[in-house]
């Protein structure tokens, strides 16, 4: 317990942690401090009973819904005492707020004349639609109608109000398409998506699919609601049928791909994508976003088949050494880059799972490649493959460090990897700017490059007091000395 | 239990009462004992209206999460389902009924739909066979729930999706119908303003169903001066930025569900003395967050930077007040001192409570991924590089941040910017494309169709315009005594709130080229009422303006909202209401294809 307030003491007291505005003058962390010295302080004042809170610890609010749930389906449970204390705790809770337990004089009945029939009309919809039209239209007043058999004679209008609601209502003797579409056009006047989901499925059933579709192509209401029902059933077949007679060529498309994701076998999703995607009218870039998306699943099919069988032959060293986490099927492109760095980073160009030929197939940028071939071979702390990455001839032969994403990423990322101090501080020197070079040096203690920098800047006082951070005695001591000694130098202070 | 919702200046909790009512009417209607069967995903909407008490009180003996398989045994004459009208919990249900053992025990078999009957899923329990064993089958109208003395909120989390992606427009009809019910609590709403497609639409649905009702009477005295119906689509940019006030940024980072947060439970373990070697707790801690709890309500809606200066003076404020017992002499003193001790207790407690999110809370935003993450935001929202690829997005790329971190912020380049240009689209979908799957494709087209993601083909960047016409970016703001809505996000000034703002003073008329440059049409309709209920205003009273965010609404908007009408000068006073609260990351993940984890 002290070990975690020294810890918070220290959190609260260091002034490295900034406020998100970049304000100076933060003072609010010294008041946070002081309020939760205060409650603590008072702790010993006051007994921390939990009596007054609403929460039980579990988290759930005692005597909420939720919490109920767990303790009346808990009949099961042997002790009793969960379930007394549950009890009286919602009883005490009950009584600490008689508000919940007052009746209310307020009711949305209440605010409807002629509701003093019980029983029948009780949801707020009959409140409001079943009061008015009884007082106000009483023309349209059907009493007995709930009780009449399917073959009511209600014309159009009747009957979609009478879906509305929720009453008996039979469609089947609509029969013509006037009719129909009538019945249709009425639901949709009425903005009810309930009832003209209801239509709309009465009149798939009934009409032939063709005259189905023309007639939602010019009613837009309709049609969207026929389209959000289909993909709510899961009806793709008839979705596509739609959207191709509405000549909707994208959308199609995207349909017909978002079934890939339900084939589980990777060589059958691997066959949809090839025989039932390529080739769908997509636009352009999608269109070469999903051949990409086939070409990299029948790699990864044909590189697991292959490092399946190597890992388990057990003669491939780095498989040996680093066993693969899981199956590279269905990973994305740059997972599989990683991947190939990883276990197949010295093979040519020729073979498939070499990331050469990744990197060719799919276009990758040189940026990533880099990143992610220094991610690997870093992982392997592969330090000749990092700095072979970095380093290009020009064609006099002579050799020259190049890193298309900044030495200071590089280094950030061999940092990430626990690379030596060693192999960073070589990186941390090409680092162009200077004052980045310094302060990725002192933040990762490369202390050559801290004092070789500050010395090519002719800094003595800064140099002096970056002796005092070095250990006594080491070998950084000694240097600093002896640049300090060094006559010939012309110190700028 | 619900005081709070009626501290506003439209008492809330007359809602909340009529929909308690409604609840106890349908029990009541199902005699003798019962079992409630739930779809989970209603739980938490209903705690907010009724506890686990009320229902006991109308025999309600045993409760169930909803699940396949056979229903637990339960010796009660009534088993209802309390459901949302989906397909999926029809099928569950029927495989609950076929499963009953009906000579056994014969139990009474009832469906409540909230909030609404759906015939599809009747269609569907029919076909399963099943439609028959139900005796009765009503709806629950809870459309519109309190979540606090100003607010309320429809809980649909699908909302923005079907309204935009979709064209489905069965939750406006529910919002219509929400409408409906608060105006026949509180009167007919005279003036009817709205900007967006949705918004016509709701109002279409609105007038259709008073002609219904064929001029149904309200004698009720109007509470409400003004509807304003706002579409999500009208302002898609407030959303993406990251929330900086303190409600705001407890949900960018827990999430707020039904006014409850869970947090993680190191820092709430009881520290009581002489029982150090209790065991720390691993369950996360639950908190209730609304104003019922006073410092809450004070901090919530302030700049996270000026909640530290409040806390601190609170408990300067408590310390000097237990220091009285030292005062305290005669029996008098110390009885009332005593007396006074619950409330001191309870104010430690949420002062302990809050000091200890705002620990967990600064953690985050002093983490060097928030502060990058938020300049990216800065320099966006002013139109600073917007048509350029930009190298913190790359880099969150390179490192494989989360999806959603990426897919924010590319978005609210895209909206900053009117849209990118073709070249960065291509080069930000590529990237993502290979580094999180192709699947990814049918969420970067979700994007696309919502507008979130756009080319800009060869239209002009009406970004800077609107920005500058609707002074969305103020440069100099005050954190810690606001002078400007622009502080809950430290400088950026929601869209959704300035035209809020604008047209209770001036008038949209000011703004009318603006308005042309934003999606869907703006309007105004007057609902006649009586001569009778015609209000005589007050002198210096104020308006009441219910704003209505179809697709959703962020903590920090509804935190300018309230600084709006706090302002002394102001005039109006704003109760919101919404489809759904939420954040960028729940947005964005409602959106997508295929989700995953969060941002932070």
């Amino acid at each position: 317990m002290s070990r975690i307030k020294i810890d918070e003491e220290e959190y609260w007291n260091s002034s490295k942690f900034k406020a998100f505005t970049f304000d100076d003058e933060d003072d609010d962390l010294f008041q946070l401090k002081e309020s939760k010295r205060a409650v603590n302080s008072l702790r010993d004042i006051v007994d921390d009973d939990d009596d007054l809170e609403k929460y039980s610890w579990s988290g759930e609010p005692v005597g909420s819904i939720s919490w109920s749930i767990k303790e009346t389906s808990s009949s099961s449970r042997s002790a009793g005492e969960v379930r007394n204390q549950g009890q009286q705790r919602s009883q005490s809770n009950a009584s600490a707020f008689p508000l919940s337990k007052q009746e209310s004089s307020y009711s949305l009945s209440s605010l409807f004349k002629g509701l003093n029939k019980p029983g029948s009309l009780n949801s707020l919809s009959d409140a409001f639609t079943d009061t008015s039209v009884k007082s106000f239209a009483p023309e349209l007043r059907r009493p007995k109608a709930e009780y009449q058999d399917y073959g009511g004679d209600w014309n159009i209008e009747d009957t979609v109000r009478r879906m509305k609601r929720g009453k008996v209502y039979s469609l089947e003797r609509f029969r013509s398409l006037k009719d129909k579409l009538q019945l249709l056009d009425e639901a949709v006047r009425m903005h009810d998506g309930n009832v003209i989901t209801a239509v709309l499925i009465f009149l798939k059933r009934t009409l032939s699919m063709e005259i189905f579709f023309r007639e939602l192509e010019v009613r837009p209401v309709a049609l969207q609601h026929f389209i959000h029902f289909l993909r709510e059933i899961d009806d793709q077949k008839i979705l596509r049928d739609l959207f191709r007679f509405l000549e909707r060529v994208e959308e199609l498309a995207l349909s017909v791909y978002r079934e890939h994701l339900n084939i589980s076998n990777a060589e059958e999703r691997r066959d949809f994508l090839k025989t039932k995607c390529i080739g769908l009218p997509f636009s352009a870039d999608d269109a070469a976003h999903i051949e990409d998306h086939y070409t990299l699943l029948e790699r990864q099919i044909i590189i697991e088949a292959n490092d399946k069988h190597l890992e388990a032959s057990g003669q491939e060293e780095i498989f040996r050494k680093h066993p693969r986490k899981a199956s590279i099927l269905f990973m994305p492109l740059v997972t599989t880059l990683f991947y190939s760095c990883i276990y197949h980073y010295t093979e040519g160009e020729g073979t498939f799972s070499s990331p050469a030929n990744l990197k060719k197939t799919f276009r990758i940028p040189e940026k990533q490649y880099v990143l992610t071939a220094l991610a690997a071979r870093a992982k392997l702390r592969a330090w000749h493959d990092v700095d072979a990455l970095f380093t290009t001839k020009n064609w006099l032969g002579y050799t020259k460090k190049k890193a298309p994403i900044g030495f200071h990423r590089v280094v950030e990322i061999l940092n990430k990897n626990s690379a030596p101090v060693q192999v960073l501080q070589d990186y941390v020197r090409l680092v162009d700017d200077v004052d980045l070079r310094l302060n990725i040096a002192i933040k990762y203690k490369c202390h050559n490059v801290v004092i070789d920098t500050y010395k090519d800047l002719k800094d003595r006082h800064q140099l002096m007091v970056y002796r005092c951070k070095v250990d006594r005695n080491s070998p950084e001591e000694e240097k600093i000395d002896h640049i300090l000694s060094n006559l010939q130098i012309r110190w700028k202070n | 239990m619900a005081a709070h919702l009626s501290y506003g200046r439209v008492n809330l909790n007359v809602l909340r009462e009529a929909m308690r009512k409604e609840l106890r009417e349908f029990l009541d209607k199902c005699a003798g004992t019962k079992a409630i069967v739930w779809d989970e995903y209603l739980t938490g909407p209903f705690g907010l209206i009724a506890q686990y008490s009320l229902l006991k009180e109308h025999e309600v003996e045993k409760m169930f999460t909803l699940k396949a398989g056979r229903l637990p045994a339960a010796d009660v004459k009534n088993v209802i389902f309390f459901v949302r009208p989906r397909l999926e919990l029809m099928d569950i249900i029927a495989e609950n009924v076929l499963s009953e053992d009906r000579l056994r025990c014969p139990r009474d078999l009832h469906i409540l739909f909230v909030p609404r009957r759906s015939l599809l899923c009747e269609q569907r329990l029919k076909d399963q066979g099943v439609l028959g064993s139900f005796v009765y089958r009503e709806e629950y109208g809870l459309d519109l729930i309190p979540f606090d003395g100003d607010l309320l909120s429809m809980e649909s989390e699908t909302s923005f999706k079907e309204c935009y992606l979709e064209n489905d427009q069965t939750s406006l009809y529910h919002a219509a119908k929400g409408l409906m019910t608060l105006q026949a609590l509180y009167g007919t709403i005279p003036q009817i303003i709205g900007k967006g497609e949705c918004a016509r639409h709701v109002t279409n649905m609105m007038m259709r169903m008073k002609r219904e009702f064929t001029g149904s009477q309200n004698s009720i005295l109007p509470v409400f001066d003004t509807l304003l119906l706002l579409d999500r689509n009208v302002d898609l940019l407030t959303p993406l930025a990251t929330q900086l006030t303190y409600e705001g940024l407890i949900d960018e980072v827990y999430g707020i569900q039904n006014t409850h947060v869970k947090l993680p439970p190191e820092k709430f373990a009881p520290k009581k003395q002489g029982e150090g070697g209790k065991e720390l707790p691993t369950e996360p801690k639950k908190l209730q967050l609304n104003s019922a709890e006073e410092l809450y309500a004070e901090i919530r809606d302030k700049n996270f930077n000026a909640v530290g200066p409040v806390l601190s003076k609170k408990a300067k404020v408590i310390s000097a007040a237990f220091e009285e017992r030292h005062h305290a002499k005669t029996v008098g003193e110390i009885k009332q001192f005593v007396s006074q001790l619950p409330h001191m207790q309870a104010a430690r407690t949420s002062l302990a409570n809050h000091t200890s999110i705002a620990e967990l809370i600064k953690i985050i935003t002093t983490s060097e991924a928030f502060r990058d993450n938020l300049t990216v935001e800065q320099e966006f929202m002013p139109g600073i590089d917007t048509d350029k690829v930009n190298n913190y997005i790359e880099d969150c790329i390179a490192q494989k941040d989360p999806l959603i971190k990426i897919l924010r912020l590319v978005c609210l380049q895209s909206v900053c910017n009117s849209g990118l240009k073709q070249k960065v689209l291509d080069y930000y979908k590529r990237e993502i494309l290979q580094t999180y799957g192709y699947e990814n494709l049918l969420t970067l087209n979700n994007l696309e169709k919502a507008g979130l993601l756009k080319s800009q083909g060869n239209s002009r960047n009406n970004y800077p315009t609107i920005r500058k016409t609707l002074r969305l970016w103020v440069d100099e703001v005050n954190e810690q005594n606001p002078n400007d809505i622009s502080y809950v996000y430290s400088g950026y000034a929601p869209l959704s709130v300035r035209l809020a703002q604008l047209l209770a003073r001036p008038g949209w008329r000011s703004i009318e080229e603006v308005l042309k440059l934003l999606p869907g049409p703006h309007f105004e309709e007057r609902q006649p009422l009586h001569v009778g209920l015609l209000k005589k205003r007050q002198q210096g009273e104020n308006k009441v303006t219910l704003v209505f965010f179809l697709g959703g609404v962020t903590y920090a908007e509804i935190a300018a909202l309230r600084f709006l009408s706090q302002m002394e000068d102001g005039g109006t006073e704003y109760v919101i209401a919404t489809t759904k609260l939420m954040n960028g990351t729940s947005w964005i993940k409602s959106l997508m294809d295929k989700p995953e984890a969060p941002a932070f």
